[in-house]
């Protein structure tokens, strides 16, 4: 009844934090989307002030072989980082979830609060060569490759994805082990006593199970990535030769550095598009896998 | 048996539990030792003399007491307008029907697929009309209105049998007395996980901060820290670095081990999942 009755309220009540979310993310998208068709550079007197420029700068981006670069390296990055950390986090979820090991947990999960700049700060140091810790530990196990981490093309990057991995992974454990105490223990029980194999259980109800939660977590993982900037910024600077360069620190440099508004609206657009296409897709994914399942 | 769970359990989870805890551990270790030591003795990980030199000289060389001071009003101003905001907005949809809800909410549901910080060109643009570049607001004021915070206290809240609300607005009461004493304690787990979130998300930010502050009176921790780092003096010193990147890390460190139960059981029964 007090539906009849609430009138304006509800209105109300919702309005703070609509009015916040269309300033600062409806209305910028839609303004970085007009944006991105115009030329529009502060370090260049003719184009101070906006002048269209129809699909110029979408031009320009991809037909740049750095941009090309840093989308292979965004993809590549993403493709990598997501599913070896949330496989990863669900190992130690499963790992971990007896009550004995709590302890353990909290090594695990300890980077996640640490400043994402200390914990590259840090990793830093690990990467130098000849003497830094992680190239010790790894000649100790007998590799004899190439050492200069951050600043090896065809390493750097994967060094970024070391350090997104080790931060990242006790994060996602928790969501893992939050669904698994939710998991019902009655069929638990009754698949202990039919004696059925832990590969059966693990395959057959435990995955399935747990659907929601490693699409929750897939989500998040995907836009974390898409927008992972600190690492790069303390690491590799995007270096060598942009072989680590990842699209937000590229939108970065593009409006900061180089003062390209319109062209870095255009890589804002792109963005978006990167994360409302993998997390739509995620979604449906998941959604047609659940059909199977259920 | 037992044999098999020291070999396939403990073992392993004590093998990847150090391999985790290195870096943090390395990094103390580095900054606890006198500054010159490095050169002379090369890496030791034992037997050195402790020093808080490299301390007294990182807090010399940079005012972190004035970044602390701005990352925790910073992290304050975030925390507490995205809790009263969200908490109104959650109760608005999950206790009333009203015309063009769904909508609302999908709108709002926006910036969970779009971060605040991808839109970092136009935003910047909005904060300096504002006139608050360079001030703790402009790192707080975009973040205000919190989809996650929203969506997570409405699934809190719908999950609050409606009956309460309905028998309490029989008996006069107003609806914020209803959110207050009926809604807000029963969602307590939520609302813990999502201060932590929030804290922890915006403790840690960098990139925002960094566009938009400028002078070290609104400059946060992070920031704070990449400027340091970036000191020519202070290059490839790393046991200064290491101290730096403490005192920059140490306050969440410190929070989370001594909260640690709280922080881990706010995550696992918040119902994000």
């Amino acid at each position: 009844m007090h539906k009849k009755r609430a009138g304006l309220l509800p209105y109300l009540l919702v309005a703070p934090t609509l009015v916040f979310v269309a300033v600062f993310t409806i209305y910028p998208t839609i303004a970085s989307v007009i944006g991105s068709f115009y030329h529009h550079r502060l370090n260049i007197l003719k184009y101070r002030t906006p002048r269209f420029y129809g699909l110029g700068n979408y031009h320009e981006l991809f037909s740049s072989a750095d941009f090309q670069q840093i989308i292979v390296n965004t993809l590549v990055y993403t493709i990598i980082l997501v599913p070896l950390t949330i496989v990863v986090s669900f190992l130690f979820a499963l790992w971990l979830r007896p009550k004995k090991f709590a302890p353990f947990r909290i090594a695990i999960f300890h980077p996640t609060i640490l400043p994402a700049v200390s914990a590259a700060t840090i990793w830093l140091f690990f990467f130098t060569p000849g003497y830094g810790l992680f190239n010790s530990f790894l000649s100790s196990l007998g590799y004899g490759g190439p050492q200069n981490w951050s600043s090896n093309p065809q390493l750097a990057l994967f060094s970024l994805v070391i350090v997104a991995f080790w931060k990242d992974a006790g994060f996602y454990m928790i969501y893992f082990l939050a669904g698994l105490q939710n998991l019902p223990k009655d069929v638990y029980e009754a698949l202990r006593l039919e004696g059925a194999h832990p590969f059966v259980v693990f395959f057959k109800f435990t995955l399935p199970l747990m659907r929601r939660t490693t699409l929750f977590v897939s989500t998040i993982a995907m836009v974390g990535a898409f927008r992972m900037v600190d690492h790069v910024i303390v690491i590799t600077s995007g270096g060598p030769s942009n072989k680590s360069s990842l699209l937000l620190y590229d939108l970065w440099q593009e409006r900061f550095e180089n003062l390209n508004v319109g062209k870095s609206s255009a890589i804002t657009v792109i963005l978006i598009l990167f994360l409302l296409v993998f997390t739509i897709s995620n979604l449906l994914f998941n959604e047609r896998k659940g059909v199977i399942h259920d | 048996m037992t044999k098999n769970k020291w070999l396939f359990l403990w073992i392993p989870a004590l093998v990847v539990v150090v391999i985790w805890s290195v870096p943090v551990v390395w990094a103390l270790i580095a900054s606890l030792r006198p500054p010159m030591e490095a050169f002379t003795r090369g890496q030791v990980w034992f037997g050195s003399a402790l020093s808080l030199a490299n301390y007294k000289r990182a807090l010399s060389l940079a005012p972190f007491g004035l970044y602390f001071r701005n990352t925790v009003l910073m992290v304050l101003m975030v925390l507490v307008v995205q809790l009263l905001f969200s908490s109104l907005a959650a109760f608005g949809f999950a206790f009333y029907k009203f015309k063009g809800d769904r909508i609302l909410f999908v709108l709002i549901l926006t910036q969970m697929m779009i971060p605040t910080v991808a839109l970092l060109v136009p935003n910047f643009q909005t904060i300096r009309v504002l006139g608050l570049y360079d001030s703790l607001g402009a790192m707080a004021v975009p973040f205000w209105g919190s989809a996650f915070g929203t969506f997570l206290l409405r699934q809190t809240f719908l999950g609050i049998p409606k009956d309460y609300g309905d028998a309490a607005l029989v008996d006069g009461c107003h609806w914020y007395q209803i959110l207050w004493h009926v809604y807000l304690p029963m969602a307590k787990s939520s609302l813990v996980a999502f201060s932590i979130s929030t804290i922890n998300w915006h403790w840690n930010d960098l990139l925002w901060p960094m566009i938009i502050t400028q002078s070290d009176k609104s400059r946060p921790l992070t920031a704070g820290l990449v400027r340091f780092t970036q000191l020519g003096e202070v290059g490839a010193q790393w046991g200064l670095m290491s101290a730096a990147t403490l005192i920059v890390a140490l306050p969440l460190l410190v929070l989370f081990f001594i909260f640690q139960k709280r922080f881990m059981e706010g995550y696992m029964n918040s119902g994000i999942k």
